[in-house]
C-alpha cells in the first residue's frame, strides 16, 4: 500500500544540511493502523509529508498503491492525492467556511455534481457525529469537533489510505480517546489504511497494529506493537513503553530498594503465554532458589497480558548464572543495574 | 464677501458627487490592479509557488518609492504621465490616475500582508486535497483573508477620500476644490466648515460600511 525504499530527505537550512529522513525503509500493508513514534525533530513529519509528495525525497523511493510518486506528473499527483487523506494537529480547517463548506470542498476539487455532494457530506456529518454543526463556522467549535471535521473532510473523497500528522496532540486526554475510536472506527468501517505518527505511547498502545521508532531521522526499531512493547530492542524505544507502562523505577525509589535488598535485582517480563505459567517459581525450586518480588505491574496489551516484577535473589544463591540462563529461554531477564533498566 | 448660498449648495452636491465618484473609481481600479500586484508579491516570495527573485524585488521596491512621496507631491511630478494616458492634468479623471497609481501600490502591500499572514497549515491541507496553485489562490488564500482585506480596502478608502482633496487642488473638483477656492483663498469659515462636515460623513459611512462587511468575513 504505501513502501518506503531507502528513502532520504535532506533540508538545507542556513547552509547546513539536515537529514530530516535519513534512509528509511518501511512497508505498510493495506488495511493495517502503522503507528510511527519518535521525540520531536526526529523527522516523523516529514516522513508523512513523503507519502503524498508535500515533501519530494532527496533519494529513494516512495510507492502508493504501486506507483512511485516521485516520478508523477503534477496533475495526476492531484488525482492522487485524492485518495489520500491528510489530517493535522493544529486541524487546518478553512477558517471561512463553515463546516459542510470545508467538507465539501475537496468534493467541489473533484468537481462532483452539488446534490451528490450534499448527501455526502451529510453522510460523513453523521459518520463522525456532527449533524448539528454544518452551519457553524470552525472558531465556534471545540478542538475534538474540529478534528472530527477535519476527519470527516479527509475522507470526503472516499481516499485508500489516512495520513494522520500528531492527530491528537493538541487534545485533552478524554477527547484524545474519542479521536482514537473514531480513527478505528475509520479503519473497520472503511477499510482505510492508516498511517500515523506520535509523540505519545498511548496512541500507538490504543490503535496500532505496527509500530516504527523513530530517530535522528532513521527507524531504529519496527515490528508488531505487541512484540516492540514485549521485546524493546532500543533505550529510545523502552523510554517510551515505560512512559505508558509505569514499569520503571524511579532513580530515588531505586535507591531506596538496593539499600534495602541486598541481593542481585532482575527485571523479568512475561508476555502472552508466559504470564499463565509459573514460570519463575518452577526454575526457582528446580534451583533451589529463594527469590523476593518487590515491584511488579501487569498491562493488557492488544488483548493479551503483558508483566513486568522486578525480584530480587540473594547475594548467595549458589547457582545464580545457570538459574538466570533458564529463565531467559521461557521470559526476557534483565539484570537491573540502574533506574533505566 | 459674502457667500451666496442659493448656488452654493447645488456646488456642494455637484462637489460632494465628484469625491465619491473619484474615490469609487479609484478604489475599483485600484483594487484590481492591487490585488494582481500584491498576489504577484506573495506568489514571487522566496519559498512560494513561482518563487522569483527578480519580480519580488522590482515590485517591492515600487512599492517602497511609492508609498512614502507625500501625495501632492506625487501628483505634480507624475503630471507628464497624466498627461499622456488622460490627455489632460485637469479635471476628475486627471486626478482618478495619480489616485489609482498610489492606491494600487498601497493595497498590493495590505493584500501581501494579508495573504502572508494565512496560516501555512490552511494552505498544506488544500494542497493535500489536490488543489491546483489557481484554485489555492482563489479559493483558500483570498478566501481566508478577505476579512482583514476588506478592511485594509476600507482604510484606503479613507486615505482616498484625503487624498482626492488633495487632487482636487490640482484640478480635480471635488469637495477639496471647493474648501480650497471658497474658503482658504476667500477667507469664509462657514464654507471650511460644511465641507469638513461632508467630508466627515462620507469618512463614517466608509468606516461604517467596511467594518459591516469585514465582519461577515472575519472567521478565526
Ligand atoms: N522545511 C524545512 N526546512 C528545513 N528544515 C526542516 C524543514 N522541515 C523539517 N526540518 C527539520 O527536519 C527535522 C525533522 O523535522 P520533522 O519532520 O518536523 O520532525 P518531527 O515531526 O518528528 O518533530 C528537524 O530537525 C527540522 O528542523
Ligand atoms: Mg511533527
Amino acid at each position: 500500500m504505501i513502501k518506503f525504499e531507502s528513502v532520504s530527505k535532506t533540508f538545507l537550512s542556513q547552509k547546513k544540511a539536515v537529514n530530516a529522513v535519513d534512509n528509511v525503509s518501511l512497508s505498510i500493508a493495506k488495511g493495517e493502523i502503522y503507528g510511527v513514534i519518535g521525540f520531536s525533530g526526529a523527522g516523523k513529519s516529514t516522513l508523512l509529508r513523503l507519502v503524498n509528495l508535500l515533501e519530494k525525497p532527496t533519494s529513494g523511493r516512495v510507492v502508493v498503491n504501486d506507483r512511485d510518486v516521485t516520478s508523477i506528473p503534477s496533475r495526476e499527483l492531484r488525482q492522487l492525492r485524492r485518495r489520500i487523506g491528510m489530517i493535522f494537529q493544529t486541524f487546518n480547517l478553512f477558517n471561512s467556511r463553515t463546516v459542510y463548506g470545508n467538507i465539501a470542498y475537496p468534493l467541489k476539487l473533484a468537481r462532483i455534481p452539488k446534490d451528490q455532494i450534499k448527501a455526502r457530506v451529510a453522510e460523513l456529518l453523521s459518520f463522525v457525529g456532527l449533524e448539528d454543526k454544518a452551519d457553524q463556522y470552525p472558531e465556534q467549535l471545540s478542538g475534538g469537533q474540529k478534528q472530527r471535521v477535519g476527519i470527516a473532510r479527509a475522507l470526503a473523497t472516499s481516499p485508500d489510505i489516512l495520513i494522520c500528522d500528531e492527530a491528537t496532540s493538541a487534545l485533552d486526554p478524554e477527547t484524545t480517546g474519542e479521536i482514537l475510536k473514531l480513527l478505528k472506527r475509520v479503519n473497520e468501517e472503511y477499510k482505510i489504511t492508516i498511517l500515523l505518527i506520535t509523540h505519545e505511547m498511548h496512541v500507538i498502545r490504543s490503535i496500532c497494529d505496527r509500530v516504527a521508532v523513530m530517530e535522528n531521522g532513521r527507524v531504529i526499531e519496527e515490528g508488531q506493537v505487541f512484540d516492540i512493547f514485549a521485546n524493546p530492542q532500543k533505550q529510545t524505544t523502552r523510554n517510551f513503553i515505560s512512559s505508558v507502562q509505569n514499569d520503571k523505577l524511579s532513580p530515588k525509589l531505586l535507591e531506596t530498594l538496593k539499600k534495602s535488598h541486598k541481593g542481585r535485582l532482575y527485571r523479568i517480563v512475561f508476555r502472552g503465554g508466559a504470564t499463565s505459567e509459573p514460570i519463575l517459581s518452577q526454575t526457582a525450586r528446580k534451583y533451589n532458589a529463594d527469590f523476593n518480588i518487590i515491584y511488579g505491574s501487569i498491562n493488557e496489551l492488544q488483548g493479551q497480558l503483558f508483566g513486568s516484577l522486578i525480584v530480587e535473589f540473594p547475594e548467595r544463591t549458589p547457582q545464580l548464572e545457570p538459574l538466570i540462563h533458564e529463565l531467559s529461554q521461557n521470559v526476557e531477564v534483565r539484570e537491573v543495574i540502574d533506574h533505566e533498566s | 464677501m459674502k457667500v451666496d448660498w442659493n448656488t452654493f449648495w447645488p456646488r456642494i452636491l455637484e462637489a460632494t458627487g465628484q469625491t465619491i465618484t473619484m474615490v469609487i473609481f479609484t478604489l475599483i481600479f485600484g483594487a484590481i490592479l492591487g490585488l494582481v500586484i500584491g498576489l504577484l508579491l506573495f506568489v514571487t516570495r522566496k519559498g512560494n509557488i513561482l518563487e522569483n527573485a527578480f519580480i519580488f524585488s522590482l515590485l517591492n521596491i515600487a512599492i517602497n518609492i511609492i508609498r512614502p512621496v507625500p501625495f501632492i507631491i506625487f501628483l505634480v511630478t507624475i503630471s507628464p504621465f497624466t498627461r499622456a494616458v488622460i490627455g489632460t492634468t485637469i479635471g476628475t479623471w486627471a486626478a482618478i490616475f495619480p489616485m489609482t497609481i498610489v492606491a494600487a501600490f498601497v493595497i498590493a502591500r495590505v493584500v501581501e500582508n494579508n495573504l502572508v499572514a494565512v496560516d501555512p497549515g490552511i494552505i498544506e491541507a488544500a494542497k493535500a486535497m489536490g488543489a491546483s496553485p489557481v484554485q489555492i489562490i482563489v479559493g483558500v488564500l483570498i478566501m481566508e483573508a478577505l476579512g482583514p482585506l476588506i478592511l485594509g480596502l476600507t482604510f484606503m478608502t479613507v486615505a482616498l477620500i484625503d487624498f482626492s482633496a488633495m487632487a482636487g487642488t490640482v484640478g480635480g473638483g471635488g469637495l477639496g476644490d471647493l474648501a480650497m477656492t471658497y474658503g482658504y483663498q476667500r477667507f469664509d469659515g462657514s464654507v471650511m466648515l460644511v465641507t469638513i462636515v461632508v467630508l466627515i460623513i462620507l469618512v463614517q459611512i466608509a468606516q461604517f460600511l467596511g467594518n459591516t462587511v469585514s465582519r461577515k468575513f472575519l472567521r478565526r
